[in-house]
């Protein structure tokens, strides 16, 4: 978020030019420092008028139970919901709740997205012709990845670098393949404790880890990799494919303007159902409710996420609007991840939430499959221990 | 008179109650209180579940347990290896030799420096990812070519590794402690020593030793406290818990706190975690004690 300081900067200055509002933005990374600071706040009743949440869904429920966050839903659904029209559904998804949803929080719309992602699987061009394979036509099924990861392999080439040194981004990638494998209903009953994590399609998903690891597709070093190292050998093209997200963009940009690459749809390890990936809003402003500024604050947010104000920020920054109207002239690379936005899916629209202590233990069960460590048989059978131990917990 | 008296000295040491009591007591007994309780550190209202979070901690928690084990491998490397190339450098500085001071400022930089930073630096020289890999061109370039491996990212040499470059980072409070205590040691014994017909070895064993156990203990504690509640290192050499081999106490406390939102639990675990370093440290200081009567 630190890199779009200064085009923040300058449309506050805009904003304070056309209205006489100031209106400052302080921005931290990493993100952990941020929630916590954010968290410290909310318990000293000193949230500034505008400000995001970067945690689960369940703690954003909580600052809603704490009233800290005002709903927008009045604002977004004024004069035939003119606001809410501008946004990318899924961009809006994000941040609504249901009254049918696990979390107990009076339905509504509770943020604004100031932009939006997908996460997805990227592949150098250049690399994919040194294994004498097309450039345009990467692999689109997982046989096909894993065959083109052998190959890799033999030239010395690594192949997949991701940040899994922070787990949560092997909870996105394994939960793409849950989509893919079992479809959204069993993965989310799965969620819900209907279905086991022993469930055949669960051994499927964990062994396409397996698979990979005997292929060598991980790069040297995948599962101490934070996502910047991992994005610093992807631009340096030490690596064929990389887990990323859109933010890459910016990121690729900066470290190798001449990196020539593409985003497609992690290779499906299956027809049955389609593949899908963690996108939606990115980043996302709520509303302080306790605020004495909150309608100002509220006409600063619909003019931020207005058109103008979007194709500034998308132009300058590389992150996709979250206003479907601003994205003439974005670059074909973000081009190509908007592309995607139809089969884009996220924790935060599931309705459900896992228990942390399974996602981390099934996080660690795929880092130790990874490592040769564990089966996927003796992961799921673990996780799912952890999974009856919650649940009798919560009963 | 006397009243008054007691009241002005109450008055003078006001301040130091009042801060200490604010900065330390208040939230020693806030976290006490909210270890007993299952919190997300954002609702209002807490629920009280006794001791329900120990419980969990001692039966149903191997990656706790597996943390303490990690750390306890890292501390038993810096008690080792880590204290006694302390003590070897401050028995070489105690003597007569040159650029001594020198050597006292060099050995004491790496202390000094951020672990985050000092653990970014080790990355890059260990590290054939993102880094030179200078430690593997080294023993290729010596004909050792079969011992090069990727230090950091094999479950079987990461923790090693750790606590290694740990023991690099941490020598140096040790060799100025030492240091200090070395110089408190009258030249007259040395001296004495030697017309007695003594070696250089029998004067360690029964003259330097025996007047150093007091500074031994103190550097011992010293290097369990330190060494036990040490993270920033790890995060930057190896980003994290690397499925559990790199994992120690603190970073389990963070992620249950940041990842799972269980703040009542991430508080046990730091009241469970401190009881047990005090209770470590007790028993050093009971048996350094007894060394010394004995």
């Amino acid at each position: 978020m630190t890199d779009r300081q200064d085009a923040f900067q300058t449309l506050a200055q805009k904003y304070e030019a056309e209205t006489g509002i100031q209106v400052n933005f302080e921005l931290y990374a990493p993100s952990e420092q941020y929630s916590q600071k954010v968290r410290a706040a909310a318990q000293g009743q000193n949230l500034p008028d505008i400000f995001g949440i970067l945690s689960e869904k369940k703690d954003f429920s909580s600052f809603i139970k704490s009233g800290h966050i005002a709903d927008l839903t009045p604002e977004l659904e004024k004069n035939n919901c003119a606001w809410k029209e501008t946004f990318f559904p899924n961009a809006l998804r994000v941040n609504e709740f249901k009254s049918d949803d696990a979390y107990g929080v009076k339905p509504g719309i509770y943020g604004i997205p100031i932009d939006v992602m997908t996460i997805e699987m990227l592949y150098n061009k250049n690399l994919l012709e040194k294994a004498g394979l097309d450039p345009e036509k990467p692999p689109a099924t997982w046989a096909e990845f894993i065959a083109v990861g052998k190959k890799l392999k033999e030239l010395g080439i690594q192949g997949l670098v991701s940040g899994w040194g922070e787990i949560w981004m092997i909870d996105c990638f394994a939960s793409n393949y849950a989509f893919n494998i079992m479809g959204k209903d069993k993965m989310l009953s799965t969620i819900r404790g209907e279905v086991a994590y022993t469930d055949p399609d669960w051994i499927k998903v964990l062994s396409l880890f397996e698979q990979m690891r005997d292929a060598g597709i991980p790069a040297v070093g995948l599962l101490t990799m934070i996502n910047k190292t991992a994005e610093q050998v992807f631009a340096n093209e030490k690596a064929a494919f990389a887990f990323n997200g859109s933010w890459c963009v910016n990121v690729y940009e900066g470290m190798n303007p001449n990196l020539d690459y593409a985003a497609i749809l992690p290779p499906a390890a299956s027809d049955q159902y389609p593949m899908m990936v963690w996108g939606g809003a990115g980043s996302s402003f709520v509303i302080n409710d306790r605020s004495g500024e909150k309608e100002i604050a509220i006409e600063f947010l619909k003019w931020f996420t207005a058109r103008d104000q979007q194709i500034f920020l998308a132009n300058k920054t590389k992150n996709l609007p979250a206003n479907k109207d601003a994205l003439e002239g974005i670059p074909t690379i973000l081009a190509q991840f908007a592309d995607d936005m139809e089969y884009a899916t996220h924790p935060s629209i599931w309705g459900v939430s896992e228990f942390p202590v399974v996602t981390e233990a099934l996080d660690k069960g795929i880092q130790s499959i990874i490592l040769g460590e564990k089966t996927p048989l003796q992961v799921a059978s673990e996780v799912q221990k952890i999974k009856e131990r919650e649940l009798a917990r919560k009963k | 008179m006397r009243i008054k008296s007691n009241l002005e000295n109450y008055f003078f040491i006001m301040p130091a109650v009042v801060i200490f009591t604010v900065f330390y007591i208040i939230p020693f007994l806030w976290v006490a209180h909210l270890s007993l309780c299952d919190w997300d550190g954002i609702l209002p209202t807490k629920t009280f579940v006794g001791l329900q979070n120990f419980k969990e901690i001692i039966i149903q928690d191997p990656s706790w347990w597996q943390s303490m084990w990690n750390a306890g491998y890292i501390t038993l490397i810096a008690l080792t290896l880590q204290n006694a190339l302390a003590f070897l450098l401050a028995l070489a500085c105690d003597r007569e030799i040159k650029m001594k001071n020198f050597y006292r400022v060099i050995f004491f930089i790496p202390p000094v420096l951020s672990e985050i930073v000092v653990g970014m630096v080790w990355r890059f020289i260990i590290n054939d990812v993102d880094g030179a890999n200078m430690i593997n061109r080294g023993l290729t370039a010596m004909g050792f070519g079969q011992f090069a491996q990727s230090w950091l990212n094999n479950p079987k040499t990461a923790l090693t590794t750790v606590a290694l470059v740990h023991s690099w980072k941490g020598f140096g409070w040790g060799f100025l402690i030492f240091l200090a205590g070395l110089q408190t040691i009258p030249k007259e014994l040395y001296e004495a020593a030697r017309v007695d017909g003594a070696s250089a070895w029998d004067y360690f064993k029964r003259v330097a030793i025996p007047l150093m156990v007091p500074v031994i203990v103190l550097v011992a504690i010293l290097t369990v406290l330190g060494t036990m509640q040490a993270f920033a290192l790890i995060l930057g050499l190896v980003g994290g818990e690397f499925a559990g081999h790199t994992s120690v106490p603190v970073l389990r406390i963070l992620a249950v706190m940041r990842d799972s939102s269980r703040f009542g639990y991430a508080c046990a675990q730091g009241i469970g975690f401190g009881a047990i370093l005090v209770a470590i440290s007790f028993i050093q200081y009971r048996l350094s004690k007894r060394y010394r009567n004995a």
